[in-house]
């Protein structure tokens, strides 16, 4: 049994030029400990702030919901192992008609190329499988880095 | 999450979900519905109207959890899910797994 998580997360918010641009993005970033039972606050956390002080339906924040506990759920389990040393980085880019959420944890990566886009129908009754699956069809573009430990999700915010 | 249990007139063990069943606390279900299974309870509704989101891993509960009421020869209903939670179990086609009903009293009325 772990121990519970006791420590609140804390969100660090910048506002920062965009290159090339006369504006300025909202940027939050979160440091989340690889604890599963860490990731509904950090999802609670994140969506309150990129979702306030802008309309945005209920769809789209059950959208953010489930992309990011699934997206944090993967780089926590599959990526950092639980490894209590390792940490995963949130950063999200607040703009007017978007979110760009980057999850990143510290673990090999994997070959996102390989994953099925679809659900094997034979595997219905499987308890897993579902969680790329799942964030697809959440968010309207996903991304991933070379090395596959680097989840990059868009989601418009109508 | 908090779990919350009422036993029906007509014998349906009902099990309110009280939060998000995720990643963090599937396991928590999991444990409950066991226990009552070993009780000897066999015919379950749960009832998700206080839940706004259930990610992949919770899914992935729910249907560990209804092959092992069947194993046992009983049956696991659901009830409350909110429009996005009925959308994302249409996406996974656990619609054609599970029946869902929209209250507990129309789930009850199917036992």
């Amino acid at each position: 049994m772990t121990a519970p998580h006791t420590h609140p997360l804390r969100l660090c918010v910048r506002r920062t030029p965009v290159p090339g641009e006369m504006r300025v993005v909202q940027r939050v970033a979160l440091k989340v400990p690889s604890k599963v039972d860490c990731i509904e606050e950090a999802v609670a956390v994140l969506t309150r702030h990129c979702l306030s002080g802008a309309e945005a339906s209920s769809r789209v924040q059950f959208r953010l919901q489930v992309a990011l506990s699934d997206a944090l759920a993967n780089a926590i389990v599959r990526g950092n192992r639980e490894d209590a040393d390792k940490q995963v980085y949130v950063q999200v880019d607040l703009h007017p008609d978007a979110v760009n959420i980057h999850v990143t944890d510290e673990g090999d990566g994997f070959d996102h190329a390989s994953a099925a886009e679809t659900l094997d129908p034979g595997s219905l009754d499987s308890p897993s499988g579902r969680g790329l699956f799942l964030i697809r069809h959440m968010v309207d573009d996903v991304h991933f880095n070379t090395q596959g430990n680097s989840i990059c999700m868009t989601l418009r915010r109508r | 999450m908090g779990l919350s249990d009422t036993k029906s007139a007509n014998g349906v063990m009902v099990v309110r979900v009280e939060g998000q069943l995720v990643v963090g606390n599937r396991n928590e279900l999991k444990e409950h519905l066991h226990r009552l299974l070993e009780k000897g309870e066999r015919r379950f509704l749960i009832d998700f109207a206080q839940t706004g989101y259930i990610d992949s891993s919770g899914l992935g509960a729910l249907v560990l959890l209804g092959r092992k009421v069947r194993e046992e020869g009983g049956d696991l209903r659901l009830s409350g899910l909110n429009e996005d939670l009925r959308s994302l179990f249409e996406l996974t086609k656990l619609d054609t797994l599970f029946a869902i009903s929209e209250t507990p009293d129309q789930a009850l009325a199917t036992f």
